[in-house]
């Protein structure tokens, strides 16, 4: 039982981590219609201008992590909106999602090059203590994980349906010429939106990264399970997303534990396939909702 | 027709003087893992290595020559080293240094064999000197020589009745755990956890589950440096409380570095430790490595450094660059230090290219790997 529940949280808190990232996937899909295949390395990099705000600008963690979260709204939402989506939009979401593959290969190679393709460790934001629950021993660090994710989750679906701007953005999603008419300041909501993503990424990647270490590498199992849970829980859902993260983190754990650890990487796709076989717009997903 | 003549004369001087250029250097191949998930052994590797051919080339090279090292980066993937290793051999390099993943050595290794180049490699699988190689030695003993050393650790340090065994599922895992098995066998040890991880993987929540669940007296961690790291964060984060062991990389500075408070207490046994300052030839290399390159030397610095000087030991021994012979004085071969200093510590090989010299056991203490014993070489 104790086993059980180990597994169950720790895949919980690293669900929810994915979750984060699966939510940017959605909420670009609605900003923008394309999907952003560099997601992975916008949760790899901001890890990357932390350590550079740490050891090259000599500032202490909790300001660089101010810092990376800075760099990382305005680099991965700001110029990536203006430099790559709005060029590159108008000649179709595919140009788009093929410009976003190269911007992903760009960004690694880049990390690589500029720090290195050792791991580097990143500090913690929480101690890696364990406290006993019910005989399982769990880290403050996997339940402040799993607090904060969900935390974030909650604040933004009521930033969305609660506020002035979130119902703008909401309609700027569901039909951006009727928003327009409407009064609504389209291209500001597209640019908040892109800039949430960024912002959700540099959590996901703070929060994910003391224990994954900090490597270029790191985008490319994250950016292929975020993807899978978002289409899982529903792309055009948060809380599609949320289910999605959370469902593969605990299967992943719980298939490596009960079943077979060789074949964990497998279970995403597998699950992948039944999905679009059984139930094509995701667990939460509707097949015409367009709803942020 | 007299600028013809003089325009043939010149280009004659000049191809005629090019090879003789070349002669007056020896390329030696650097094949490692400078990317991927192999970097971190890898780049340590041809630190160690960029030492030696420094400190070499101060002393007057090998046979009077200037050494070059070139090198190529296998992406720690096993059919690109392949290609380079013939690409080193087509540049004209008379020896190859590395590679360092039993992966890639197992299948680049023959590329050298078919060359009669010599090989020294940093990888650790049984297999690579099973091969009836005579061209490829080890800078480290291999796991079926290092994990038995373990073995009176395991039995009577330990006193452990049921062992786990935590490994990455890649060539050097397999070999690791292999032997592992047959060890705790004979010792009459029961092994109640055979835990296999995938090369890079991140998440070891569910292994670390399924060895506390088993509870056994020890695990035996047999992994790459990023990997054991990862293992050893979750390990602390599990509270997993029985003695985790490993043979070599356990222990090593990059693990700690990336663990952090996590590998405090992690025991290792390692063929040789930059931290064996005891020993005067580490000590020295320890120091030079430092302010080479500005950080701590690993046990693959070590041995990327030892693969070198014996390279330069044994052609000046042999007198020529000639493979078939350096192979022949290879065989049954002792470096001792009081001849050879750059060896480090009194160093042989047998036939199969196995290389057999004193051992240490460490332990994290303090952020530090601390010698705690001393293996004599078997």
């Amino acid at each position: 039982m104790s086993q059980f529940l180990q597994v169950l949280l720790s895949g919980l808190a690293t669900g929810a981590v994915y979750a984060l990232v699966a939510i940017g996937f959605t909420l670009v899909w609605q900003a923008a219609q394309t999907v952003n295949f560099a997601q992975g390395e916008f949760v790899m990099l901001p890890a990357f201008f932390v350590l550079v705000g740490m050891n090259w600008l000599g500032l202490s963690f909790w300001i660089s992590l101010l810092f990376g979260l800075a760099v990382s709204v305005l680099l991965l939402g700001l110029v990536f909106k203006k430099l790559v989506v709005e060029p590159i939009l108008p000649h179709g979401g595919i140009t788009l999602i093929i410009a976003t593959m190269a911007l992903g290969i760009l960004l690694k190679e880049s990390a690589k090059e500029f720090y290195g393709a050792e791991a580097q460790p990143f500090p913690a934001l929480f101690p890696g203590d364990p406290i006993n629950i019910l005989g399982a021993a769990v880290s403050l660090r996997d339940l402040m994980n799993l607090a904060i994710s969900l935390g974030v989750v909650m604040l933004l679906t009521l930033f969305l349906n609660r506020t002035r701007t979130g119902r703008c953005m909401q309609a700027t999603a569901q039909n951006p010429g009727v928003a327009e008419i409407l009064g609504v300041d389209v291209k500001r909501m597209v640019l908040y939106t892109f800039l949430i993503n960024a912002a959700l990424a540099a959590l996901a990647s703070f929060l994910i990264t003391p224990v994954y270490l900090a490597k270029f590498s790191n985008g490319e199992t994250l950016g292929l399970i975020a993807f899978i849970a978002a289409i899982v829980g529903g792309f055009n859902q948060i809380r599609g997303a949320l289910v999605g993260g959370l469902l593969i983190g605990v299967l992943d754990n719980l298939t490596a534990t009960y079943v077979t650890a060789q074949y964990r990487a497998a279970l995403p796709l597998i699950l992948l396939i039944a999905i679009i076989l059984l139930r094509p717009q995701g667990i939460m997903g509707t097949s015409e909702g367009r709803t942020v | 027709m007299k600028s013809y003549a003089v325009l043939l004369g010149v280009a004659f001087a000049l191809s005629a003087g090019a090879p003789a250029q070349a002669a007056d250097t020896i390329k030696l191949g650097m094949v490692a893992e400078l990317s991927g998930a192999g970097a971190p052994a890898g780049t340590n590797w041809r630190d160690g290595a960029k030492l030696a051919v420094s400190e070499i080339n101060a002393a007057g090279g090998i046979l009077g020559k200037k050494v070059e090292m070139p090198e190529f980066d296998t992406q720690t993937d096993p059919q690109v080293s392949r290609a380079l290793v013939q690409k080193a051999i087509d540049d004209g390099v008379v020896a190859i240094i590395g590679t360092v993943y039993s992966g890639s050595t197992m299948v680049n290794m023959l590329v050298a064999k078919q060359n009669s180049i010599p090989q020294f490699v940093g990888s650790e699988a049984p297999a690579i000197v099973e091969k009836g190689n005579p061209f490829v030695y080890r800078t480290s003993s291999g796991a079926q020589k290092g994990v038995p050393a373990l073995t009176p650790y395991f039995k009577d340090t330990l006193k452990a009745k049921k062992v786990g065994v935590a490994w990455v599922n890649n060539e050097f895992g397999k070999g690791g755990r292999t032997v592992f098995l047959a060890e705790m066998k004979k010792a009459g040890i029961e092994v109640v956890a055979d835990v296999a991880s995938e090369q890079a993987q991140t998440d070891y929540a569910a292994d670390i589950a399924k060895l506390k669940s088993a509870g056994p007296d020890a695990v035996f961690v047999y992994m790459n440096q990023e990997e054991s790291a990862r293992f050893l964060i979750e390990a602390r984060k599990q509270a997993l409380p029985m003695p985790l062991v490993g043979e070599v990389t356990l222990t090593e500075a990059k693990v700690i570095e990336l663990a952090g408070p996590a590998a405090e207490g992690a025991i290792a046994h390692v063929g040789v430790t930059a931290t064996a300052t005891e020993v005067p030839g580490i000590a020295a290399f320890s120091k030079a490595f430092e302010e080479s390159f500005k950080r701590k030397p690993t046990h693959d610095a070590i041995k990327g450094y030892v693969g070198v000087w014996a390279t330069k030991y044994v052609t000046e021994k042999v007198g020529k660059v000639d493979g078939e012979a350096f192979a022949k004085a290879m065989s049954g071969l002792c470096l001792k230090v009081a001849d050879h200093p750059k060896m480090l510590l009194d160093t042989c090989w047998d036939n199969r290219g196995e290389m057999s010299r004193p051992s240490f056991m460490v332990q994290v203490k303090n952020g530090a790997p601390v010698v705690i014993g001393t293996v004599p070489a078997n």
